[in-house]
């Protein structure tokens, strides 16, 4: 009983905290979903299911997030990996800790700033003019998907880094001279030690930057000039625009649902990906 | 006591508020999406160093004021000169629409003590009970007769005053006519909309903002700026997706693109017009011959202001003459404040831009309130801009 009351205190902050900011706003969503737009904009009660059925209008938008997320976090992946791995394995200590800090820098300045920044480099008198100098004239950078994704990797690279950096860093060094002992080739080794050991840093740093990526909306509408629209400039703007409250509720809720399912999917594949993992060790 | 005893002076004071005001980058787009304005705001507040010392002249009307207004429409000096003669400081939010004001107040708990909104928007926060009435009795610097009634007359509805005028202008477009290789400056809408699909493509910016990205494109097959009739916005439309790919950007945030050359035309404001052809007399602003916008916004106080005090004396401030002038000087937008004009440089009053040919006017049209609620209208927008 007095274990239980004591549990009870631990979790109780934690606890109301997620019913208050988490689960009630949710169902309020939830039910406004299911109501109309007022005159004047906002919600009015109703039971309808118009808004789901109006879902396509915003089919746009759902796909470039379910195309450039994903896609962003491959490309953050691939750049992160070779860099986390070089901090973790080949870095001699002495230079790691600095090299850390260096990651963490840009976050001291807000996102808004840094990817405010990304249009000056992106525009006209900026790489394009570079590239005119070489030769390669009318050259379209901002304002593209390729901006957005160019942002994307910029400003999530840090998340993908540290999970990545903290499971190579904690990597056992011995298992990598075994598996040289044993005679295996270093790209072998990577492939058949390394690797699998770090898939929990990997996943780790995917899953963070694929569910933030899903809900993102500065760097499109900063470097995508309001033409590489995301789902969440789809529900600002149903929003904070035309105040279609029920309308934005639905496709948030939608949003939601989606991401629920990929996640579902993702980590059932993950810890199918440990188990094989498991085993390897157990061999 | 001396004004200088706290632990920062008055002086480093306003050092320290233009320091972050500066670097809030105050692009009407950027800040519209991004909320950074708001999160100035709540900086300033948040800091009790760089809070004011409490007041000691003109009576005790609390340590601030929250003004919700658009950007670069404000002289920072005035802001000062007021902290300096009340104790209050100005916290400035600024919008990029007045759907977006709307949207805040309707969600409530906006906290403003004091909001811009324009002439078309006022009869709706009156129908949802949003807006105060104004006791003009504390107004003592507001003279009803000295505003040119076109651009005052919005403030009243049915009878009672619920807002007061702060400045008009017009809504037409901003062209590079260096781009042009000899061929005439374009003068209609229809040619806007025309080189935007032929050479300029990739080079044109419309507004976030369904009221005149949409009115201009009515415009274009002759149609009421306002109009929310379903075939006549259904070619709006399709006007607007055949335009998509070739536009540069959707943001109201042009001037930077316009000024490194990205972006060769715009539509635009008065005032941004103005601060543009100043810089670089190559780009010219144009109201379209088959008409378009005309303007005007005002000074008015949300329902349950938390500073009601503080925002009768900023609007009263900012009413008198002398310091209205200074903040046409300071914005380049012009106001309809006879005794305000009467103070302004002879130039300014003469400027094609600021003050355009009466048959330019007369093609005009204000905001009709109907644009502003209509779900059509807001919806036509939004599908467009997530196309």
């Amino acid at each position: 009983m007095r274990q239980l009351r004591r549990n009870g205190v631990l979790l109780a902050p934690a606890g109301i905290w997620l019913l208050v900011m988490l689960v009630l706003p949710l169902v309020v969503v939830f039910i406004f979903s299911f109501g109309e737009r007022g005159a004047a904009g906002g919600y009015v009660p109703a039971l309808t299911l118009e808004q789901y059925a109006n879902l396509p209008a915003r089919w746009t938008a759902f796909k470039n997030t379910l195309i450039l997320a994903p896609l962003g976090t491959l490309a953050a992946l691939l750049i992160a990996y070779p860099l986390a791995y070089y901090l973790a394995v080949r870095c001699s200590p002495k230079w790691r800790t600095t090299l850390l800090i260096l990651v963490i820098v840009p976050f001291w300045t807000s996102i808004l700033i840094r990817s405010y920044a990304w249009i000056f480099i992106l525009g006209g008198r900026g790489i394009p003019a570079l590239l005119e100098m070489v030769g390669i004239d009318e050259v379209r950078l901002i304002n593209t998907p390729f901006a957005v994704l160019v942002g994307i990797v910029y400003g999530y690279l840090p998340l993908m880094v540290f999970p990545i950096f903290v499971s190579l860093d904690k990597l056992d060094k011995r298992l990598l001279e075994a598996s040289s002992d044993l005679g295996s080739t270093p790209l072998r080794t990577f492939w058949q030690v390394t690797l699998p050991l770090s898939v929990p840093g990997v996943a780790t740093g995917c899953m963070l930057v694929f569910i933030l990526l899903m809900g993102e909306f500065l760097i499109p509408a900063i470097l995508g000039g309001g033409k590489v629209f995301f789902v969440g400039n789809a529900l600002v703007d149903l929003f904070l625009q035309s105040r279609n409250w029920a309308f934005g509720s639905a496709v948030a809720m939608t949003l939601v649902f989606i991401m629920l399912v990929t996640v579902t999917v993702y980590m059932k594949f993950i810890s199918r990906l440990g188990g094989q993992r498991d085993d390897i060790s157990l061999m | 006591m001396s004004k200088d005893d706290g632990t920062i002076s008055k002086k480093r004071f306003m050092e320290e508020l233009r320091r972050y005001q500066k670097g809030s980058v105050t692009r009407r787009h950027f800040l519209g999406v991004t909320g950074l304005g708001v999160a100035s705001a709540v900086m300033g507040a948040a800091v009790p160093g760089l809070r004011p010392r409490p007041a000691w002249a003109a009576g005790d009307i609390g340590d601030r004021v929250i003004l919700a207004t658009w950007p670069n429409y404000h002289d920072e000096a005035n802001f000062d000169a007021f902290t300096e003669a009340t104790g209050a400081h100005v916290q400035v939010n600024v919008f990029g629409s007045n759907e977006e004001m709307l949207a805040k107040l309707q969600a409530g708990g906006s906290g403003w003590d004091v909001f811009v909104p324009t002439n078309y928007t006022i009869t709706t926060y009156v129908d949802e009970d949003l807006i105060a009435p104004l006791d003009t009795s504390k107004l003592a610097n507001y003279d009803a007769g000295s505003f040119e009634q076109r651009f005052s007359d919005a403030g009243s509805v049915n009878g009672t005053l619920y807002a007061v005028p702060k400045n008009w202008g017009t809504t037409g477009f901003a062209i590079n006519t260096s781009k042009l290789d000899g061929a005439p400056t374009p003068t209609t809408w229809k040619e806007f909309w025309d080189l935007t699909m032929g050479t300029y493509s990739g080079r044109t910016m419309v507004h976030d903002y369904q009221l005149t990205t949409i009115g201009n494109a009515l415009k274009y097959f002759g149609y009421s700026f306002n109009s929310v009739d379903e075939k006549e916005l259904a070619d709006a439309e399709k006007l607007l997706l055949d335009a998509k790919p070739h536009l540069f950007a959707i943001s109201s945030d042009y001037q930077p693109p316009m000024r490194n050359g990205d972006a060769w035309m715009t539509m635009c404001w008065t005032g941004d017009g103005k601060q543009m052809n100043v810089d670089m007399p190559e780009i010219v602003y144009v109201l379209g011959k088959e008409g378009g916008e005309l303007w005007s916004d005002y000074y008015a106080i949300p329902k349950g202001a938390p500073h009601m005090d503080a925002a009768y004396a900023l609007i009263n401030f900012l009413l008198d003459p002398a310091v209205n002038a200074k903040e046409v000087l300071a914005h380049g937008y012009p106001s309809a404040d006879a005794r305000t004009n009467a103070l302004l440089p002879k130039e300014l009053l003469e400027d094609p831009i600021l003050y355009p040919a009466a048959d330019l006017l007369s093609a005009l049209e204000f905001g009709a309130a109907a644009t502003l609620t209509d779900p059509n209208r807001a919806e036509l927008l939004a599908r467009f801009k997530s196309a």
